[in-house]
């Protein structure tokens, strides 16, 4: 059994989380270009090393960020996205247009 | 002849024939490298050289030939997949394997045994309708085939695993098995046989583009100048990407996979269900080999797992319950890169000369012919990218034109 530490839970179960993806600067929708929005939606650098990434504790429905060795599946180090977001990204605000 | 076999037996010069030639240095200069030495590179230097007359060629492996995703896979041939595009490509390749011994007078042992995958809920029932449909229509052999059919398929068979009672299966004919070894080494040695040299223990480190171009690769051994380069190196691809700069929309799971003890022979079909995430055959040796979804997160590593064997093994003695005395022989794992519709990426990259072969996740091995043959056509094109392959270039994604073959995975993945 591997254990994933959450920010929130505490050590847990690796099966009682899921992977959601690295972490990537989202280009800002309303000014992008459709291959800029196409690059953010798809692609990924998939590398071999230290990266940081999205996992979701399913039973809270918690998501936080983790630095984690993709060569040797080591965790160094799992955080609230707290540390990194301090301004909410809205949406539903900006679908007023045309 | 057993005149020339007594004649050979007296002599003392018997004419051994050798695979391959021993190794030599790199030159400093091809027409075509292609990086990586498992069966999609071999199957492309092949064809180069056989049917386009493309002899000055390289073939670059980091390790030993066919060590990676060739020998890991668990050597299923089949063309039931769900989208046009996909079926298409996939029968294509059944129809080169079933002539491949022929073509290189060297036994893959390819076995045409059927394939199984049953359908557990109505929507899968109807999906196999479909696929059923789309195979039959392009020249394959699939049928939908009932609770008793299944039975007499496969008498051994527990039709009511726990809550998910089997309700129909997608019988595929056309499915089967081949030696994945002796597919790697029979394009190997007749590739070298025309002329390819064949390096092992090269690792490409670096490349060289000049005006968006691609003029060297930088290996281990030293650089070699290139007319253009073709990239077959699955779970590693994105990492050499990286070095190109080329962004695409790869992750790398591993995949784990498992042998038991030989048993005598009673599973003559391959048996896959989706649902419980699981698929089943029983080798030429006996042994019988388990398959099942990929890992939950992606790594860069080949190591095995009790989670995963737990929960695949449960499922396998779910289809078969006398397994469950079965002892496991080895086990192992794969580097498989993933792309978002479960279907290849090949053809053009962003740099000029340089060929894709990537995004081969959990289905590269029953490929392998047909990939060798396109990718070798779009060489000796000069990039002109052949019509089979158009639909998996790597745009397809910044033109939001994906192939979905999430529905035609052996396994949920």
């Amino acid at each position: 059994m591997k254990i994933l530490t959450c920010p929130l839970n505490g050590p847990r179960n690796i099966s009682e989380f899921t992977y959601g993806g690295e972490l990537k600067a989202m280009p800002d929708p309303k000014a992008c270009s459709t291959a800029e929005w196409a690059d953010y939606v798809f692609n990924c650098e998939n590398r071999r090393g230290l990266v940081t990434e999205w996992w979701l504790h399913n039973a809270s429905s918690y998501w936080f960020l983790a630095e984690r060795h993709t060569g040797t599946d080591e965790v160094l180090r799992t955080f609230d996205p707290r540390e990194l977001f301090t301004q909410r990204v809205d949406f539903a605000a900006q679908e007023t247009r045309s | 002849m057993p005149f020339s076999l007594l004649k050979y037996g007296l002599s003392a010069d018997y004419p051994v024939e050798v695979d391959l030639p021993p190794p030599r240095e790199l030159k400093s200069s091809y027409d075509v490298v292609i990086i990586g030495g498992g069966g999609h590179g071999l199957a492309t230097a092949y064809y180069l050289a056989r049917y386009h007359g493309i002899t000055n060629v390289a073939v670059l492996e980091k390790a030993y030939l066919g060590g990676g995703n060739t020998a890991r896979n668990t050597a299923v041939i089949r063309s039931n997949y769900l989208t046009s595009e996909g079926v298409k490509f996939y029968i294509e390749s059944v129809r080169l394997f079933k002539e491949l011994s022929n073509e290189f007078d060297f036994n893959i042992m390819y076995s045409e045994r059927g394939q199984l995958t049953l359908a557990h809920t109505d929507a899968t029932v109807r999906a196999f309708r479909q696929r059923a449909e789309v195979n039959k229509h392009f020249g394959g052999r699939t049928e939908l085939i009932d609770r008793q059919q299944i039975r007499e398929l496969v008498p051994c068979l527990n039709l009511d695993p726990g809550h998910l009672p089997v309700l129909a299966g997608l019988w595929h004919i056309d499915g089967g098995t081949a030696r994945h070894d002796a597919v790697a080494w029979g394009y190997a040695k007749q590739a070298a046989k025309r002329g390819v040299e064949i390096h092992q223990l090269t690792e490409v480190q670096d490349f060289v583009v000049e005006n968006n171009r691609i003029a060297a690769i930088k290996t281990n051994r030293g650089t070699v100048r290139c007319g253009c380069a073709v990239q077959a190196v699955a779970g590693t691809s994105s990492l050499l990407m990286n070095k190109l700069g080329i962004r695409a929309p790869l992750h790398t799971y591993p995949l784990q996979a498992m042998v038991t003890q030989p048993f005598k022979p009673f599973l003559d079909p391959l048996v896959s269900s989706s649902a419980l995430h699981c698929y089943v055959q029983q080798t030429s040796r006996g042994e019988i080999v388990f398959g099942g979804g990929s890992d939950p997160y992606p790594l860069y590593h080949t190591r095995s797992t009790l989670d995963l064997k737990e929960s695949l093994l449960a499922h396998a003695i779910e289809m078969f319950p006398f397994m469950a005395n079965a002892k496991l022989m080895r086990q192992w794992a794969g580097m498989t890169d993933m792309t978002p519709d479960y279907s290849p990426l090949m053809g053009l990259s962003p740099i000029d000369g340089y060929y894709l072969d990537a995004g081969w996740g959990t289905w590269g091995f029953k490929a392998t012919p047909i990939c060798g043959k396109t990718m070798a056509e779009l060489v000796a094109g000069g990039g002109q990218v052949p019509e089979l392959i158009a639909p998996f270039g790597l745009d397809r994604f910044s033109r939001f034109q994906q192939v979905n073959e999430m529905g035609a995975t052996a396994a949920s993945h």
